[in-house]
C-alpha cells in the first residue's frame, strides 16, 4: 500500500485524466486488468459537451497529438458511471472536473459528491478548450480562487493539474498551494499542431491541440523537478510515462506518484508492468521504500 | 500515423443511399471486419468498415457522409488504418454463415470472399429494407449459397434476417459472422443464444469513435469496458453476453442513448 494525500493506493501508478475514463466499466477495467493503483475520470463539466470534430487524436513516432475538446456527459449523467467505478474498481477513484470559473467548479464538485469520489482533480490545464482548462489555468489568481472554492466545497483531497504552457509553472503551482491544494499534477499536454501537406488542412478537427507521449517526458521531468523545489505539497508526475525507467526518473525528479495516459495505446497492463518494474528496481538498489526515490536527484550535487 | 491521402478512382452507386468509393492504394494487411478512419477534410473524420482492400462502402447518414457523396473521381480524402480486430476466418472444410443487414454487408463482403478462399462453404443471409437496398447480392452469390429477406417483401422472404434464420439448422455452421443495424444484431444475438450456437458467432459493433486508436475511451461498452475501436469492432458472441448490445449506446458527449 502506498499513501498519497491521505489516500491508499495499491501502487504509485495512476490512470491519467481523459484516458479510458468516460465510463465506469472502462475505469474498472483499467484498475482490474491494467493494474492501476488508482484511476482519474474523464474531465467532467457543468454542461454536456460533444467536443471538437474529428480527427481528435493522431499518433506520431514521438508521441500523440490530441484535441478532444472536453467531451463529457456533464455531472448529472456521470454520477452513475462514477458509482460503478467506486463500487467495482477496488482502487481510489479521482473525479477530474472543469469549469470556466470558481462557481462552475463548485457546481460540478458538489454535483459529483453523492457518488463519493476519493478525491478531485481540477483540470485547469487543457490546452485547447476555449474558456476552460489552460484559459483559466494560466492565471494564478484564478487558480488560487478555484482551488480555494473547491476545497471549501468538498472534504476529500483536491489535486490541481497544471499546464506547462506558461512562462513559469511554479508560479501556478504556488497559487494552487495557496488555495489549499493537497497536491499538484504536472503536466498536461504541450500545445502542438500538425498539417496535412497533401491538402494544407491542419490534421486535428480543432486545428491544433496538445502533445503527449515520449516527446514530452523531458519537459515533464523538468516541470516536476522545479515544482518539487518550489512547493511543500506532493507533486504527481505525468507526461510521457511509458516504462518503469520513466517512472523512476520522474520520481527522482520529485514525483510522489506517476500518472500514465497515452501509453495505454501500447498495452493496458502497462500499470502492472511499471509498478512491478519499480519494485524490482528498489530491490536491486537496496531501497527499503519507494519514498526514498522521491526527489533523490535534488540531493545529487 | 497521419492520414494517408486517398484519391478516388471509381465510385459505384450500390443503392439510392449507398456508394462504394474505390481509392488509389490497397491496405494489403487488411483483415475483413477492420475499419479505417475516413477524414473528410474540414468537416469530420468517421469510422468505416473496409469493403475491400481499396474501398469503403458508405451510407449517406450525416454531415461527413453527405460531404463525401459530393466528392467525384479524382477528389481525395484522408484515411487512417486499418484499425481494430476483424472477423476470424474459418479453416478449410468448415462451414460459414454470414448474416448481413443493410450497409452491414460492407465488411462482410470481403469476409465471405476470404472464407471461400480459405476453403469454407459459405452461406449468406442478406437482409435489407427492399430489393433496391440489397448490397452486394451478386458478390455474395458468387461466394456460395445466398438467402434474402426484405422488410417489404420485394425480394426473398418478407421480413427480417431472423425469419430466414428460423428455418435454418444453425448447428451445422462452424463460424457465424454478423453485421447490421443494432436492433437486427440484437435479434440475431438472442436467436443464436436460444439455439446454443453463440460461441461460434462474431458481431461487428458500431459506436461513436473519438480517437479511433484505443486511448480516449469514448467507445467503451458495458459491462466489460472493452473498446469497440481497439478490442473490436468485431466481438465474439460470448464477449457480448450481458452487454449493452441492443439496449443503449453513447453519444459524442458520453451520455447513454436508448437504442
Amino acid at each position: 500500500m502506498y499513501t498519497l494525500t491521505g489516500l491508499k493506493f495499491k501502487n504509485p501508478t495512476i490512470l491519467a485524466a481523459g484516458i479510458l475514463g468516460t465510463t465506469g466499466a472502462s475505469l474498472c477495467r483499467v484498475a482490474r486488468e491494467g493494474g492501476a493503483g488508482g484511476v482519474v475520470s474523464k474531465s467532467i463539466g457543468p454542461m454536456p459537451k460533444t467536443g471538437h470534430p474529428n480527427p481528435s487524436m493522431v499518433k506520431f513516432e514521438c508521441g500523440f497529438l490530441n484535441a478532444m475538446g472536453l467531451p463529457n456527459p456533464s455531472y448529472p449523467s456521470f454520477l452513475q458511471e462514477l458509482d460503478i467505478a467506486k463500487k467495482d474498481s477496488g482502487v481510489p477513484v479521482i473525479a477530474s472536473i472543469f469549469g470556466g470559473n470558481p462557481a462552475e467548479f463548485k457546481e460540478v464538485a458538489e454535483g459529483l459528491l453523492p457518488a463519493k469520489p476519493d478525491a478531485f482533480e481540477l483540470n485547469v490545464s487543457c490546452p485547447h478548450a476555449e474558456g476552460y482548462g489552460a484559459a483559466v489555468g494560466s492565471n494564478p489568481c484564478l487558480v488560487e480562487a478555484i482551488t480555494a472554492t473547491v476545497k471549501e466545497t468538498v472534504n476529500v483531497p483536491v489535486w490541481v493539474k497544471l499546464t506547462p504552457n506558461v512562462s513559469d509553472i511554479t508560479c501556478i503551482g504556488s497559487a494552487a498551494e495557496s488555495g489549499g491544494a493537497d497536491a499538484v499534477v504536472a503536466i498536461n499536454t504541450l500545445k502542438g499542431m500538425a498539417i496535412d501537406i497533401e491538402s494544407g488542412y491542419p490534421v486535428l478537427g480543432n486545428r491544433s491541440g496538445g502533445l503527449s507521449g515520449k516527446a514530452v517526458k523531458p519537459v515533464a521531468v523538468k516541470c516536476v523537478y522545479d515544482l518539487y523545489t518550489a512547493l511543500e505539497i506532493p507533486v504527481i508526475g505525468v507526461g510521457g510515462m511509458s516504462s518503469w525507467q520513466d517512472a523512476v526518473e520522474m520520481m527522482m525528479a520529485g514525483a510522489a506518484a506517476v500518472q500514465i495516459g497515452s501509453a495505454v495505446y501500447d498495452r493496458l497492463d502497462i500499470f502492472s508492468e511499471i509498478s512491478k518494474g519499480i519494485e524490482t528496481f528498489l530491490q536491486r538498489k537496496g531501497y527499503s521504500d519507494v519514498k526514498e526515490l522521491i526527489g533523490l536527484s535534488h540531493e545529487m550535487v | 500515423m497521419l492520414p494517408l491521402n486517398a484519391t478516388i478512382v471509381r465510385i459505384d452507386e450500390e443503392s439510392p443511399s449507398v456508394r462504394t468509393f474505390f481509392f488509389d492504394f490497397q491496405f494489403e494487411t487488411m483483415k475483413p471486419g477492420q475499419f479505417v478512419m475516413v477524414w473528410v477534410r474540414g468537416v469530420d473524420e468517421v469510422p468505416m468498415g473496409l469493403s475491400s482492400k481499396n474501398s469503403i462502402t458508405v451510407q449517406k447518414v450525416g454531415e461527413a457522409t453527405s460531404k463525401l457523396f459530393e466528392l467525384k473521381e479524382g477528389n481525395s480524402f484522408g484515411l487512417r488504418g486499418p484499425f481494430g480486430k476483424g472477423f476470424s476466418l474459418p479453416s478449410e472444410g468448415e462451414k460459414t454463415l454470414v448474416i448481413a443487414g443493410g450497409v452491414g454487408a460492407a465488411p462482410l463482403a470481403p469476409y465471405a470472399e476470404a472464407a471461400r478462399s480459405a476453403g469454407s462453404e459459405v452461406h449468406t443471409v442478406l437482409g435489407a429494407r427492399s430489393a433496391d437496398d440489397l448490397l452486394f447480392e451478386k458478390f455474395f452469390a458468387e461466394t456460395g449459397e445466398i438467402s434474402i429477406s426484405t422488410d417489404d417483401g420485394s425480394k426473398g422472404t418478407k421480413g427480417f434476417v431472423t425469419d430466414v434464420l428460423n428455418s435454418l439448422d444453425l448447428s451445422v455452421y462452424d463460424k457465424i459472422a454478423v453485421c447490421g443495424p443494432e436492433i437486427m444484431m440484437a435479434s440475431v444475438f438472442r436467436l443464436l443464444e436460444d439455439r446454443k450456437v453463440l460461441e461460434r458467432s462474431e458481431f461487428s459493433l458500431h459506436r461513436y469513435f473519438k480517437c479511433g486508436i484505443g486511448v480516449c475511451g469514448a467507445c467503451c461498452i458495458d459491462k466489460s469496458g472493452l473498446r469497440v475501436c481497439r478490442d473490436g469492432p468485431v466481438f465474439s458472441g460470448v464477449q457480448l453476453l450481458n452487454s449493452e448490445l441492443g439496449k443503449y449506446t453513447r453519444d459524442a458527449s458520453g451520455r447513454r442513448v436508448k437504442i
